[in-house]
């Protein structure tokens, strides 16, 4: 019954089982894949222009890029200002505001405006920052979109963009 | 239990039958000859009614999906063409709805039910823990069945919900966005969640089929949760369970229909009856009432990761009570500390379930807190330390003892009423 050396058998058993097992992980990576974005999703999901002439100083604008609200904030001298006197270092998630804009851009903040908590949208100028308000677990973020107290770990996030002319972004 | 007949095919066919496939046999030693407790009384009959609400849905569910469109444009209109066009959609569509509502009331029920009598411990702990499965499938169908009506609740609750695993550390944004099929709640998450949710009810059967295999090789626990001993202490299942069952169930249909023809709306959201809007958040977002208990567990933490950990973590812990509860004695009706206890435990859970419906801001937060801390501390703290400490009372013989010494048994006589009692 019991051989010291390796049968046929034996070369069968391994064969199979390491077919069987190999077979069994290929078959997963498109029941995995196909569960992330499809084609056309990733497609719709291009680069997208926004004009800022038609930006008042102190509105905030919302538009969407891959589904998700952007805010374009153009901030006053006074939201520019109240966003660097604070310390960085006292920050739940310190980060200046100059590495939040593009250079010689100050006043306009571009945010995807989304709560870093679990994903609702805050509300422009409400809170005790004059920031951004979120009204699902009361996070509040400041002129710059940084994080300054409630449940939300980290600062609103910048979406990719740059500017294509003074007046013009493209984001994406 | 010895002494129980065993099933005698009687007709030709059942004879030739039962050698084929001994269904009919399987049956009747299961509910009909199967020997309950004689003792159990009517906390026990919600596995019932928890199996009928899990048909409820199933039948009320295949009939809705006949007349749905999962789809993020057209799913809203296609809730409102039930309700409004489809012959009795607006009754099979609010029996679906508030049935979701009554399925939960029962496993709440049935749960208490088990944490009073102690029904999970030894050697009832995998008969427990597949009840713990049970409830998180069913919480994970009742989340996804509220995203299809794909209204402003639906949209943002399921926001919120999958954006939970965003806080799982450095792969949170990849597993969100897998999650989704897109970079952020849309149509390809609607057609999953439809999925998912027309496929989770048939897992549960079969979990359910588990939970009650497990029940019959342990047989029942009892309110004086001492197992029987002899046929004294058992009756069959059919008629005595039988007919109990079938009582409360009538009963529970009745509450049921009130809900489903009175106030088909009052246990959801009127934000859900405004279409999803990706743009507007609504101002004050809540789960339904039975998943509020825990979504006030998960505000009460200041931290995102550790707030979506104790969330889980309230859940996950029932999993661990049968070796918690250090106590050798199973009835709460034998241990006069932990009935305290049990009930002082009630009416946290019932304050977490009133405070996740607060907005979270001064004092709901702090008395969140403290009630996240009392809910963690009675499993953790409380129930290890109870069982060494408590004196308990002295357990009855057996059932028929319990229930012989408590007064007449049931089925006797009236007793005479005394002379000069009245007057």
């Amino acid at each position: 019954m019991s051989s010291a050396h390796s049968t046929r058998r034996d070369f069968l058993y391994i064969a199979t089982g390491t077919v069987a097992a190999v077979g069994g992980a290929a078959v997963l990576v498109p029941l995995i894949a196909q569960m992330n974005p499809d084609a056309s999703t990733i497609a719709a999901g291009a680069a997208i222009e926004v004009d800022l002439t038609p930006i008042a100083e102190g509105q905030v604008i919302k538009v969407f890029w891959r589904g998700k609200p952007i805010f374009v904030s153009h901030r006053t001298k006074k939201e520019i200002d109240e966003a660097r006197s604070v310390n960085v270092a006292t920050l739940p998630d310190p980060q200046s505001d100059q590495a939040r804009v593009k250079p010689g851009k100050d006043q306009w903040l571009v945010l995807i405006g989304i709560c870093t908590h679990l994903g609702c949208i805050p509300i422009a100028h409400q809170g005790d920052y004059d920031g951004f308000f979120c009204p699902c677990h009361g996070s509040q973020y400041d002129t710059s979109g940084r994080i300054r107290r409630g449940p939300a770990p980290a600062n609103l996030p910048l979406p990719p963009y740059d500017f294509v002319s003074d007046s013009k972004i493209k984001i994406g | 239990m010895s002494g129980h007949s065993t099933y005698q095919p009687q007709s030709a066919f059942m004879k030739w039958m039962e050698r084929r496939l001994p269904i009919a046999g399987l049956v009747y030693s299961s509910f009909i000859a199967y020997p309950t407790p004689r003792n159990l009384n009517y906390w026990w009959t919600f596995g019932g009614i928890l199996s009928f609400m899990l048909v409820a849905q199933i039948i009320t569910g295949v009939v809705l999906v006949m007349h749905y469109t999962p789809h993020a444009d057209m799913a809203f209109n296609s809730v409102e063409h039930i309700m409004r066009d489809v012959n009795y959609g607006w009754l099979l569509r609010y029996l679906h709805s508030n049935g979701a509502s009554m399925f939960f009331v029962a496993v709440y029920i049935h749960m208490f039910r088990g944490l009073y009598y102690g029904s999970y411990k030894e050697p009832r702990e995998v008969l427990w823990i597949l009840g713990v499965i049970l409830y998180l499938l069913m919480m994970a169908t009742g989340f996804l069945g509220y995203t299809l009506p794909w209204g402003q609740m639906s949209f943002w609750g399921a926001t919120v919900i999958t954006n939970f695993f965003s806080a799982i550390p450095g792969v949170g944004e990849t597993v969100v966005t897998w999650l989704w099929g897109g970079f952020s709640v849309g149509n390809p998450t609607l057609q999953r969640f439809f999925s998912l949710h027309y496929l989770l009810p048939f897992v549960i059967a079969g979990v359910v089929v588990l939970h009650v295999w497990a029940l019959h090789a342990v047989g029942q626990n009892n309110p004086a949760g001492i197992e029987p001993k002899t046929d004294k202490d058992v009756v069959a299942f059919t008629p005595y369970a039988t007919s109990k069952d079938a009582f409360m169930m009538v009963a529970f249909c009745m509450v049921y229909a009130w809900f489903v023809f009175y106030t088909p709306n009052y246990l959801g959201h009127a934000d859900n009856y405004i279409p999803a809007n990706p743009a507007v958040t609504p101002a004050h977002i809540v789960p339904e009432w039975y998943y509020l208990p825990f979504y006030a567990i998960l505000r009460a933490i200041p931290d995102k990761l550790f707030g979506v950990l104790a969330m889980v973590a309230s859940i996950v812990v029932l999993a661990f009570l049968p070796w918690l509860d250090t106590s050798k004695v199973r009835s709460a009706r034998y241990r006069p500390l932990y009935r305290q206890f049990f009930w002082v435990f009630v009416a946290v859970c019932l304050g977490l379930g009133w405070l996740g419906a607060k907005p979270a801001e001064g004092g709901y937060v702090l008395a969140s807190r403290i009630l996240t801390f009392y809910y963690f501390a009675h499993f953790l703290i409380i129930l290890p330390i109870l069982g060494k400490i408590e004196k308990t009372k002295p357990l009855p013989n057996s059932i028929a003892d319990s229930v012989l010494s408590e007064g007449v048994p049931i089925g006797a006589p009236a007793p005479a009423p005394r002379a000069g009692a009245s007057a």
